[in-house]
């Protein structure tokens, strides 16, 4: 039977600095990071890291241009071609008093939009059950993880040693 | 330390936290059993809550009818009451998103709570005009669905749908704000807890890894989330605002409207804070995480918004006389010496002379006059709006018509039920997340906790070197 389960080798370190440097060296020794857990964003970790920035605020804009399109164009069409009502005298088309609500849903479909995003490619969801490797990540541990599937004794050797000069204070394996 | 900070500037968290005691501190007070102080404000709360479940149930069993308001004041204590809290509503999002915008620190210490409050404050808000329609459960028809009366839409031009869409939606948004705030944290409690607990930690807190991919969408997601509810917040209580300054009627057909209801609105959205930090801090032992640098930079903010309200109601006044307008003369004349001379003196006395005494740095620090003057504050807003409605429907056009309002046992009764309701969610809110956040709070340690800034640091820094 194939073991689909990733098997982990992981170093916790005391503080954001220390990782931030051993996440360095990681790099200049061509380690390939699986993972990096903190309990709080480490800010420049992500250039270090090599991940682009997130496209996150571009699907907002998206989300944000649908729903004012849409908060317009169907008040304009409710009120030019569906039961045009004259207002106070007012022309049919007021575009002056649509603002409001079109800024009202530019705003909401943005917010929704982005935040469903943001919980579907994390793979978040009421009840997600996402393995975790320690209970102190989201306490004071700063965390570096390496996939060790197939690896042999002399990779996982280097990456123990790897662990050991950049002061990890604790290093373990765990299967996810 | 990598991070170059000023000496001059102030600690924000004291007492020389390390990361860990940041979470042993916060996540306490959810994990052991409730105090004595706990129980006996959640039994007033639930009575309040209690007194507001019956007079709700009476008003729409009997109608509203067994209210007070006439064919002249057909607005009254109900709207009076949904300004007063959409406009409590409004600190939450103010102090999560334009601060975060603006970069201010201080804001980690508070914002979940004041966010927490924004939302419960809504929830208050958003149910007194629902119930002022009447017929409660036709409801929905404010909303533009596709109908079999035509199907017949609703008025895209009247400001009170316009209301209806800003409140919906600003509810909304200061929810996903929140919620999404509050994950990481909820993935802390989940990690320190077995059994029931920590299966309910599990599935709220989504399934949280923080991993670092996560984090940095988590951080884009806030930014741009904080930058749409910049705006919105404003356009809340703008809009909240063309209800009365949309209509012909002298005293609410103003321009100044939008943006003295806005500064109204932060100003006592932060007096609500102050009342609630106060006693947080106090009864969750977290003084050392709100300290007295928390409350004196939003008691600025009450000293500012304070004085800005005060102009506006001042610059109401001169207009009214040089506008040359008999009727907004009168109206104004009115407001000041007519019926309701009471309210108007309690609006201008809490609002704009007693928040003053902030000039003083040591009063801006106290925490006794801080809380005295939250309280102050929220009674003199309540009595703003009640000024602006009541006194100006009461002597309308026609003499023959003016009036007088005063409550019901069952508007009295709906008010401080809303009051009840808010302070039960919240105290329900204190026992079950963390009411500061966890995350935040660690990422400013190394930049505010005060073994690395302010006086203490030096000491430390000196103790250090003489270590080496």
């Amino acid at each position: 039977m194939k073991n689909d389960k990733k098997e982990v080798l992981y170093g916790l370190y005391d503080d954001e600095e220390q990782l931030m440097t051993a996440v360095k060296k990681a790099k200049s020794d061509h380690l390939e990071i699986m993972d990096v857990y903190s309990p709080f964003p480490i800010h420049g970790l992500d250039p270090v890291m090599g991940l682009s920035e997130s496209r996150l605020h571009i699907a907002g804009f998206v989300y944000g241009a649908i729903g004012a399109l849409f908060g317009f164009g169907f008040m304009t069409w409710v009120f030019t071609r569906d039961w045009p009502i004259i207002f106070g005298g007012k022309p049919y088309w007021s575009v002056l008093s649509f603002i409001p609500i079109t800024f009202e849903l530019t705003v909401l479909f943005a917010s929704v939009g982005m935040v469903v995003t943001f919980y579907t490619i994390c793979g978040m969801w009421p009840g997600a059950k996402n393995p975790t490797l320690d209970n102190r990540l989201t306490d004071d541990k700063f965390c570096i993880a390496f996939q060790t599937n197939g690896a042999s004794t002399q990779e996982v050797d280097q990456l123990r040693s790897f662990f050991s000069a950049t002061g990890a204070s604790e290093v373990n394996e765990k299967e996810l | 330390m990598s991070t170059v900070v000023s000496p001059i500037r102030e600690p924000l968290i004291e007492g020389g936290k390390t990361y860990h005691d940041i979470t042993e501190d916060i996540a306490a007070p959810t994990e052991r059993t409730p105090s004595v102080a706990w129980v006996l404000a959640f039994m007033v709360a639930v009575s309040g809550l209690a007194l507001y479940v019956f007079c709700l149930g009476w008003t729409i069993w009997n109608g509203i009818g067994t209210w007070n308001l006439n064919r002249t004041i057909g607005w009254g204590w109900d709207i009076t009451n949904f300004v007063w809290w959409i406009g409590i509503g409004h600190a939450g999002t103010l102090i999560s998103a334009i601060l975060l915008l603006f970069r201010q620190k201080w804001r980690t210490g508070v914002n979940r709570a004041a966010e927490a409050m924004t939302i419960f404050a809504v929830m208050c808000a958003g149910q007194f005009p629902l119930i002022h329609m009447g017929r409660i459960w036709l409801a929905f028809f404010i909303f533009p669905y596709p109908n079999t009366r035509g199907p017949l839409w609703v008025n895209f031009n009247s400001p009170l749908l316009w209301d209806v869409f800003a409140i919906s939606t600003y509810f909304t948004v200061s929810l996903l704000f929140w919620y999404t705030g509050l994950v990481p944290d909820l993935a802390t409690l989940r990690d320190r807890s077995k059994g029931l607990r920590r299966k309910l930690y599990d599935f709220f807190s989504f399934g949280w890894t923080g991993s670092a991919k996560h984090w940095q969408r988590w951080e884009s997601l806030s930014l741009v989330l904080a930058g749409l509810a910049t705006p919105l917040v404003l356009s809340v209580h703008t809009i909240v605002s063309f209800d009365f300054a949309t209509s012909v009627i002298p005293g609410w057909h103003t321009t100044i409207f939008p943006p003295y209801f806005v500064a109204g609105a932060i100003f006592s959205g932060f007096a609500m804070v102050q009342t609630l930090m106060v006693l947080t801090r106090k009864v969750l032992n977290l003084q050392e995480y709100i300290t007295l640098s928390h409350i004196e930079s939003m008691n600025k903010v009450i000293l500012v918004t304070g004085s800005i309200v005060g102009v506006a109601y001042l610059t109401e006044l001169f207009i009214a006389w040089y506008s040359g307008y008999i009727y907004e003369q009168f109206a104004f004349y009115n407001r000041v010496f007519g019926p309701y001379y009471w309210a108007y003196i309690g609006m201008m006395s809490c609002n704009v002379l007693s928040p003053q005494i902030f000039w003083f740095k040591k009063i801006r620090r106290s925490i006794f006059w801080t809380f005295v003057m939250s309280i102050f504050v929220n009674i003199g807003m309540w009595f703003e709006r009640f000024v602006i409605i009541a006194t100006t429907l009461a002597r309308d056009y026609l003499p023959s018509s003016w009036s007088y309002y005063s409550p019901t046992w069952v508007e009295i009764g709906l008010f401080v039920g809303t009051l009840g309701l808010f302070f039960t969610l919240y105290l329900i809110f204190v026992r079950v997340a963390p009411v500061i956040a966890i995350a935040e709070v660690k990422a400013i340690l190394k930049s505010a906790g005060d073994q690395f800034t302010g006086a203490k640091a030096q000491q430390h820094e000196g103790a250090q070197q003489q270590a080496h």
